[in-house]
């Protein structure tokens, strides 16, 4: 190689290359074009061709290592254009050292001339994810690689292909190299690997890579096997290392040396994006998710048809054609590992099996608030503020490509807002744990959590579809109305005349309810208030009360203080204190009461119009009744007249 | 064990067919084919009557001088036709009708992929290895 080098160097700009350089370039030459030549399979003529120090890299490979160099495509193609191989249409030895001259130039911030080759200069550095035993260059590199590598993999098809395909080179070359050798010294460089991307550029590079077709793979299955090990773990500890600290990488690596299949190890970050992901498809996660269910699912990862059927053979060990969470957990893990461009392996992995995947992760994160958050926008519908929040939570997590640490972070965040205060966060539950058993604690706590500030029940108040009365609005009525409200769910609607309660509702002592529609939030109060008070003396108004979200008995404990004012009558007076004992922002409360003055006026009308109706059916009948009663008594006379005659 | 193991569909038409690679293949379909008449008639002879009590197994269809055929169907009219060499006479019915069963086992898993439409090919590398294990003896 060196003499090939020396020798053409005659074609092309002049190259004086030290003993290091040499060796390196024509190392990295003979990767590229074994990498070609692998990858295309055999070549007796390209092996020839190497021999006679006369081969030519393939571009690809030579592509992905200059891009490994992390220079930009522009310097790139000026390197490309310098060294002569576009002129020449291939890379030979020349241009490839040349090549290789001018981006070590280019690395030292030189620029990209001719004339910068001619200079010492130092190895040029190229970001492989490959160990760095066989590389012994980019061990600096890989410190600030990734940032820029992610990029590439995102823009470039294959490119996991090539690294494996380099690599697997490297393999071959290196069958002494154990594969548990290698994890120990990669783990150190993931380590390095800085917070870049979030799940959402690899999802994006999921959409961009086309699956490889694995048959082609099929020989170098064992080799594939180490390879793996060594090389495999990168783009999963980006994964990895996207979400979590980098402590958290540690404690799974140093777990890792049991398998040398780091590939196939789920993290703790993925095992909780994926019950994430199995939630949003099935509530309960202990049960299975379907088959249809789970096609429709994976066949969003547009992986084809053949693959995700022998990802679900891989995944499926009973056989049922139904996902448990293990199950699911290992084909949504070997879906991304076949995005990322690994050959799906023969057989499941052992980190993999559904028995080692439930003992491993015994109790996911059930805590995470997510998951409170799914049970309680499931279970609870009177937190709708939260609902609000949690939905658009369910719909971006059930999202296959979108979903982004940064949308699972923020949901957890903002979802931690919004609940810390009204609930406390479940501690780790236990993955068997029903959704029930958090649905009823789900409940009372927002019972219970109700009376603890006046905010939240000011939110939740909000969110049903009439707001809640505010107890600082000075209607004389609303505080006494509310409480004849809720002391009086039996009285009948007879009280209030015409119209009976709603069933929905119950009945509620309705004529002093419509100018408390306002101050309906205030249930408390209205517990302890003397039912009778309000509903006699109030004006007969009745059923706007009715339309009142069957929460408002919930609220009976939002206000103790307002039990005071029992005593109020309904006068204006009352209402003053009422609306005093709570603070609440008024302008809400005014609007709401407007509502609620509407809202009555129009049932007012109403009644009145159907009162109308009827006063009108009444006389028409009426006026029948006459007519008949005339007719009747023309009939008798008639009667009478004739009768003497027979009777005579 | 088996020479050629082939899966018919409802219709009649091969939904998987493997024979080993030594012999003409286009024997084997042939023998495949031709044997289909056979499993019809068999299946009509048991009559409407028996339609639920019917057995699986079919036992020999037919015999060459080089091979026999077996044949097997399900409730759901998928064949499965097994031809074995002549030769190889230590294999009994019992042997027979556990590769059936095995076949139906792997099929029904098959079945069972969400990713497998009923009417494809069947591409399903588990069951490949499971023909070959199948297959692997004939020496």
């Amino acid at each position: 190689m060196e003499a090939a080098a020396g020798g053409g160097c005659g074609s092309g700009p002049s190259l004086l290359l030290s003993d290091g350089e040499q060796q390196c370039y024509s190392e990295l030459f003979a990767r590229c074009v074994g990498a070609a030549s692998g990858g295309q399979g055999p070549g007796p003529a390209e092996a020839a061709r190497v021999a006679s120090g006369t081969a030519s890299a393939a571009a690809g490979p030579v592509a992905d290592l200059f891009r490994a160099s992390q220079l930009p495509a522009e310097t790139l193609h000026q390197i490309t254009e310098l060294c002569g191989a576009k002129r020449v249409g291939y890379f030979g030895p020349t241009q490839f050292y040349v090549a290789l001259k001018l981006i070590a130039a280019a690395q030292s911030g030189l620029p990209v001339r001719i004339e910068s080759i001619k200079c010492e200069l130092p190895l040029p550095r190229f970001m492989m994810s490959k160990n760095d035993g066989e590389m012994r260059f980019g061990n600096p590199a890989e410190l600030h690689g990734s940032k820029v590598q992610i990029p590439y993999l995102t823009t470039e098809k294959n490119s996991f292909k090539r690294m494996d395909d380099e690599e697997k080179q490297q393999e071959t070359q290196s069958p002494t190299m154990s594969p548990l050798a290698s994890p120990p010294s990669s783990p150190p460089h993931y380590q390095r690997v800085p917070l870049s991307h979030g799940y959402s550029k690899l999802r994006s590079s999921m959409e961009q890579m086309h699956p490889v077709p694995y048959e082609g793979r099929q020989p170098l299955v064992q080799p594939e096997g180490t390879s793996f090990g060594v090389s495999g773990a990168k783009p999963l500890r980006h994964q990895a290392s996207l979400i979590r600290s980098f402590s958290v990488e540690r404690e799974l690596q140093d777990n890792n040396s049991n398998y040398p299949d780091e590939p196939w190890r789920i993290t703790e970050e993925q095992r909780e994006y994926y019950i994430n992901q199995f939630r949003s498809l099935q509530p309960d996660p202990s049960s299975f998710i379907s088959g249809s269910v789970a096609k429709n699912f994976f066949t969003k990862s547009k992986l084809s048809i053949p693959e995700l059927s022998y990802i679900w053979e891989l995944s499926d060990a009973d056989c049922d054609g139904a996902l448990t969470l293990p199950e699911f957990c290992a084909a949504f893990h070997l879906i991304v590992a076949r995005k990322n461009g690994y050959p799906l392996p023969e057989g499941l992995p052992p980190t993999l099996q559904p028995e080692y995947l439930q003992a491993a992760f015994p109790k996911p994160k059930w805590e995470c608030a997510l998951f409170d958050s799914y049970s309680e926008s499931m279970l609870t519908n009177q937190q709708a503020c939260d609902l609000n929040g949690m939905e658009t939570s369910v719909k971006d997590m059930a999202d296959f490509p979108a979903p982004t640490q940064d949308v699972t972070g923020d949901d957890k965040q903002a979802l931690k807002s919004t609940l810390t205060e009204a609930l406390p966060k479940d501690v780790p539950e236990d993955p068997a744990t029903p959704k029930d058993s958090n649905s009823l604690k789900a409940r009372p706590r927002s019972r219970s959590y109700s009376s603890t500030s006046i905010e939240e029940a000011m939110k939740r108040g909000e969110d049903p579809p009439t707001p809640p009365p505010r107890p600082q609005k000075t209607h004389s009525r609303a505080s006494s109305l509310d409480l004849n409200k809720v002391f009086q769910p039996s009285v009948p609607a007879t009280k209030s005349g015409l119209l009976p309660p709603p069933p929905a509702l119950p009945p509620r002592p309705c004529p002093s309810q419509q100018p408390e529609q306002v101050s309906e939030a205030e249930l408390p109060p209205q517990l302890n208030r003397a039912p009778s008070q309000a509903a006699e003396s109030s004006p007969a108004k009745k059923d706007v009360s009715y339309s009142q979200p069957p929460s408002k008995p919930i609220r009976r404990k939002f206000r103790p203080e307002n039990q005071s004012t029992e005593s109020q009558e309904p006068s204006t007076a009352v209402g003053g204190p009422a609306s005093g004992a709570t603070v609440k922002p008024h302008p809400t409360v005014q609007k709401q009461s407007s509502k609620q003055k509407k809202a009555i006026q129009t049932a007012i009308r109403k009644n009145k119009e159907a009162n109308a109706v009827l006063a009108r059916l009444n006389s028409e009948l009426q006026q029948q009744l006459k007519e008949v009663h005339q007719e009747r008594i023309a009939l008798e006379n008639q009667l009478e007249q004739l009768r003497p005659v027979t009777v005579l | 064990m088996a020479v050629c193991i082939a899966v018919i569909a409802k219709e009649n038409y091969p939904l998987y067919i493997r024979s080993t690679p030594m012999e003409n293949e286009l024997k084997f379909h042939y023998m495949v084919h031709t044997s289909l008449d056979v499993v019809d008639e068999k299946i009509s002879a048991m009559g409407k009557a028996l339609v639920d009590q019917r057995e699986l197994y079919l036992g020999l269809l037919y015999p060459t001088e080089d091979y026999k055929v077996y044949g097997y169907v399900t409730n759901s009219k998928v064949k499965f036709v097994m031809v074995v060499d002549s030769s190889n006479t230590a294999l009994r019915d019992n042997e027979i009708r556990s590769m059936f069963r095995k076949l139906h086992n792997s099929y029904t898993d098959v079945m069972c992929n969400p990713f497998y439409n009923p009417g494809d090919r069947i591409q399903s590398r588990v069951f490949d290895n499971m023909v070959t294990s199948m297959m692997i003896q004939v020496c």
